[in-house]
């Protein structure tokens, strides 16, 4: 083992003298007295190693003496993940507070997995069979979820199964099977192993395009704004925007199997409300709680910043983990600001040549690779898994052109930028709908939405015109428009995320009400004055809130969607052929 | 064993720079000048020099003067006796009263395990109805106070320090004029609060390091007494003055500015300090109120705009007013709903109103004739400031919401109001 002694300390950062070999990113750990800090090698020249300390570095001093671990830093992969909570180093949050109470505590280090824990295994393979890493070897029940237990995925080349183990109870740390190459080396396989958590997990046969869409039910998502399976997102907005809420309900009501949440370097208090409440929300698809489908990363604002770069690599690596077994899983990071700015203090101490704002030259590309581990992809078995990726960004000053926004835009397929005047007038989820874009096909035919969006770009037009030359000013035909896009907005891109009904809709639910909508849009009734168009409207909008609140499956939900559509019949409108045709491709 | 060095070797801007071995990051020293004695902290380490930030600045120092390192971090002395008592931002007594030397703490210590948090539950009052009517303050939030200078929420803390129903305050001082300090000191006398309060005062006379120190002394002191179940409220003014000792002291340790020359690390600086608040499940909590002055008025400058990504909301101070429109509790939800049944309605209804009335006003100055309804506004909202707004009124919350009631029955038709007819019926005075 290599060893080596502090030779200086700035901030989080200690030099560290070495004549042994050292591996870039290896952890070392730094001892203090009783205690091992942890840190990490982030620059190596002749004998002077750098390293990035995990901890307060309150306490070091010259001359103490550093182990260097020779592994990367890594995270322990395997059953009972699910349901955790990790700090951004994997280590579990509720043991520690068992263990000291109300405090963290430095150079306190708790294994990740529960090792006396018995799983039930049953073999997937037999003797004999070959392997390749991340193949699956049998599989035990976690939770809901069929776990499987893969090969290693540092177990490179191809591995026959020489012994596994018969159906049965076994602990995380007993051998469930034993490998052995072509030259003869020989491997017992546990259910659980480690993986460095900046390498990407590439046991797949190939990368897929992402086509299907994940189902968000918040209605600006899936209709406007579609986030599909294995793509990526983000949201981007300034402070009291609703970035944090949008991505609590998100994690709730979405679509996939697994959900990791990374709160990276956000206020506790956000993530104490998911911790509190999760594990009381039935899931009504699954009727389980939801925590049994979640793990959660939570490094929050005052916690050491190193960790907290290093948190969203631990999320997005149990992610894959759970992508390797065929699932559809979700990783929301909160926010990738923080972690930006994480690597922008390390590259101050390190006295590297800034970038823009003072970050680091080579932002883009570590925010572009992190989000290129997103993807859906086809396993050896021909199953197909994906991880999405949505990250939130907090631009200084809500400013969009600053570094952080600016590079994550350029990699990701969809942007939900949130607006303070939206939030400012209450209108919930703020995502700006003319700012806002996606490349990804959604539940609705492409057509049919920029028809609904049309009408949001003149209403906007004539609302800035209405503004100079006052109501007055403005035609009738003009002012009818920009009524529409005002219902438009009010009753289908804001969402009561307080309303049990509101909060969650359907793709199903989003269709019938959406061609509703395109029907009024598309209706031209003659009006005889602006109060009376207003008043249609107003009336109009108060029955569709109401319907908003209504469970589809209710007697009153179809009396109050007929009772629009009537009010709309009883003008006798024209109706615009581009937009009735557009309604029939909802059918 | 303490060590003591006799040669200085640098000396650059607050920080001195020293030949030693075996020192601790973050330990305390002393320096020996002809001035006086003054701590300073160690700040980096490299190779056998050791680089201290000298708490009374480097005026005056000479490279001959002696170092003593004191073998532990910055501590300061933890017990009832600091009830009532004010000290500057070393730690050293301010008021004349005996030195404090007993059962020292260490500052800025470790985080809360996010798991050990606990949903915030209780509100706070203060007795201004701004406050506990429309913004109320929850046991454990983080709030600041967005303001500009010239602005009187020196006198708003002081209110709040002398009402709101707390067990203890802890007031921490940056960069306070000295007519500031003296203010809330005999502010606080008069009203009979000095004994619950602990004042760590910093005033713009002092040396700039000390300033640093404030907010890390206040919050280590409150969070041993909310550990030791009180509920403290800590109120600091003014954190801008604090932001820009970290820049003046970031830059002339050569660090690389980020925006607008602060350091990069301004965002984890200030989350350190307002992630102190908390409410401890079995014991007491910390709830932090901060001034921050906002440098051209200008919420996107990089203090306010990192302060607003840290906190849970915040209040405007502007024209001498808590300002309606901008200023929010973002934890309200969680404790008005169980205050009076009339609380959040009649809230946003008269939030409404005011917000109708701002716009009559500008009507009103851009000539326009005012329609009877116009009129009724213009009543309603003068009445507002007066009544609920200014910042003197002490009422508890449940006059205030009365007062409310009162105030538009005075001015509208129970139909004008937009309110429930269900809390019509039961509040309304007067004709339905």
């Amino acid at each position: 083992m290599t060893e080596g002694f502090v030779t200086a300390v700035n901030g989080n950062m200690v030099s560290i003298q070495t004549e042994g070999i050292v591996t870039m990113n290896e952890v070392a750990y730094i001892l203090v007295g009783e205690r091992r800090l942890k840190s990490e090698v982030i620059r190596i020249r002749g004998t002077s190693v750098q390293a990035q300390v995990y901890e307060i570095t309150k306490g070091i001093r010259v001359g103490n003496r550093v182990e260097f671990s020779n592994e990367l830093l890594s995270v322990e992969l395997g059953p009972g993940l699910l349901g955790q909570i990790y700090d951004g180093l994997q280590n579990p949050l509720p043991e520690i507070a068992n263990k000291v109470g109300y405090f963290l505590e430095p150079g306190l280090y708790l294994r990740a997995l529960p090792r006396d824990i018995k799983w039930h295994f049953t073999p997937l393979l037999r003797k004999g069979d070959v392997l390749k890493r991340g193949m699956g070897i049998g599989w035990v029940p976690e939770r809901y979820f069929r776990h499987i237990i893969m090969m290693p995925f540092d177990l490179y080349g191809e591995w026959k199964v020489i012994e596994i183990a018969p159906e049965g109870d076994y602990t995380i740390d007993e051998a469930i099977a034993e490998v052995a190459d072509s030259k003869g080396n020989k491997r017992h396989i546990r259910m659980c192993f480690s993986w460095p958590v900046k390498r990407a997990v590439d046991c797949y046969s190939e990368r897929l395009k992402p086509s299907e869409p994940l189902v968000t039910k918040t209605r600006i998502i899936d209709t406007f704004f579609p986030v599909a399976k294995g793509g990526t997102y983000c949201i981007p907005g300034p402070f009291g925007a609703g970035k944090t809420v949008l991505q609590q309900v998100t994690s709730r009501h979405a679509e996939v199997d697994i959900v990791l949440i990374a709160a990276c370097g956000e206020r506790a208090g956000e993530v104490v409300e998911t911790l509190k409440e999760f594990p009381q929300i039935i899931d009504p698809k699954t009727g389980r709680s939801l925590m049994e489908r979640t793990v959660i990363i939570c490094n929050t604002s005052s916690m050491p910043v190193a960790a907290r770069e290093a948190s969203v690599y631990t999320a997005v690596t149990i992610a894959e983990y759970y992508r390797q077994m065929g699932l559809d899983v979700l990783l929301l990071a909160d926010s990738t600001s923080r972690w930006a700015q994480a690597m922008r203090e390390m590259s101050g101490r390190l006295e590297e040549i800034p970038g823009e704002e003072a970050f680091p030259a080579y932002l883009e590309s570590v925010i572009a690779a992190f989000y290129e581990r997103a993807g859906i992809v086809r396993l050896y078995n021909g199953k197909e898994g994906s991880l999405t990726i949505g990250g939130t960004v907090s631009p200084a000053g809500g400013n969009f052109e600053e570094p952080v926004t600016q590079a994550t835009l350029k990699v990701v397929g969809a942007f939900h930028g949130l607006s303070r005047e939206r939030s400012d007038a209450r209108k919930y989820p703020s995502i700006h709908p003319l700012d806002s874009w996606s490349k990804y096909d959604g539940i609705m035919p492409k057509s049919t939405v920029r028809y609904a969006h049309s009408f949001l770009e003149r209403g906007a037009e004539i609302s800035a015109m209405m503004k100079v030359v006052g109501e007055e000013g403005t035609s009738l035909e003009d002012y009818v428009i920009y009524l529409k896009s005002e219902f438009l907005d009010a009753v289908y891109l804001q969402q009561n995320s307080f309303d049990p009904v509101d909060a969650a809709v359907s793709p199903a639910r989003q269709r019938h009400v959406f061609k509703l909508i395109l029907k009024i849009l598309a209706a031209d009734i003659r009006f005889s004055d602006k109060e009376e168009a207003r008043n249609f409207f107003y009336e109009l909008r108060q029955t569709m809130l109401d319907l908003n609140g209504t469970p589809q499956d209710s007697d009153m939900f179809n009396a109050l969607y007929n009772r629009v559509d009537a009010a709309l019949v009883d003008r006798e409108p024209e109706f615009d052929n581009r937009g009735l045709k557009l309604m029939s491709t909802l059918e | 064993m303490n060590k003591i060095y006799s040669r200085i070797e640098s000396i650059v801007g607050n920080v001195i720079a020293v030949e030693a071995q075996d020192i601790a990051y973050g330990e305390l020293a002393q320096v020996n000048t002809r001035y006086g004695a003054s701590l300073a902290e160690t700040i980096r380490l490299d190779g056998k020099m050791v680089y201290l930030q000298v708490f009374s600045g480097s005026r005056g120092i000479s490279t001959g003067d002696e170092v003593r390192f004191l073998g532990h971090p910055m501590q300061v002395s933890f017990s009832d006796d600091l009830m009532g008592r004010i000290f500057d931002g070393a730690g050293e007594p301010r008021d004349g009263g005996p030195d404090l030397t007993e059962n020292l703490i260490t500052i800025a210590g470790p985080a809360v395990n996010p798991y050990q948090r606990i949903i915030p539950r209780e509100m706070i009052r203060t007795g201004i109805p701004m406050i506990d009517v429309f913004n109320t303050l929850v046991k454990s939030q983080k709030l600041p106070i967005f303001s500009v200078s010239g602005e009187p929420y020196n006198p708003l803390l002081a209110r709040i320090a002398m009402q709101a129903e707390v067990d203890l305050i802890i007031l921490g001082g940056m960069g306070l004029k000295y007519d500031d300090y003296l203010f809330f000191k005999d502010t606080l006398e008069q009203g009979g609060s000095l004994s619950k309060t602990i004042m760590f005062v910093h005033t713009a006379a002092d040396p700039i390091v000390e300033c640093l120190m404030v907010p890390d002394i206040s919050l280590a002191i409150a969070e041993r007494f909310a550990l030791k179940g009180k509920n403290v409220l800590v109120l600091l003014s003014d954190m801008t003055n604090f932001a820009d000792a970290l820049k003046e002291i970031a830059i002339t340790q050569e660090q690389v500015p980020s925006n607008r020359g602060y350091p990069g690390d301004l965002y984890s600086q200030l989350a350190a300090r307002y992630e102190k608040a908390v409410d401890f499940s079995d014991a007491g909590s910390i709830t932090i109120l901060a001034v921050t002055t906002m440098p051209g008025d200008d919420v996107t400058h990089p203090i306010p705009d990192n302060t607003g990504y840290i906190t849970e909301g915040q209040f405007y101070l502007r024209d001498g007013h808590i300002e309606p429109f901008g200023s929010l509790s973002r934890l309200k939800q969680l404790v008005n709903a169980k205050t009076r049944e009339d609380h959040r309605s009649i809230m946003d209804a008269m939030i409404k109103l005011f917000a109708a009335y701002r716009d009559t006003l500008e009507k009103k100055s851009m000539g326009f004739q005012m329609s009877a309804w116009d009129r009724k506004l213009l009543k309603y909202g003068e009445l507002f400031e007066q009544r609920i707004m200014d910042l003197s009124v002490n009422i508890p919350l449940e006059k205030a919401l009365d007062l409310c009631w009162e105030t538009l029955a005075e001015c509208f038709e129970p139909r004008e109001t937009g309110l429930r007819s269900d809390l019509i019926q039961k509040f309304w005075i007067g004709k339905k």
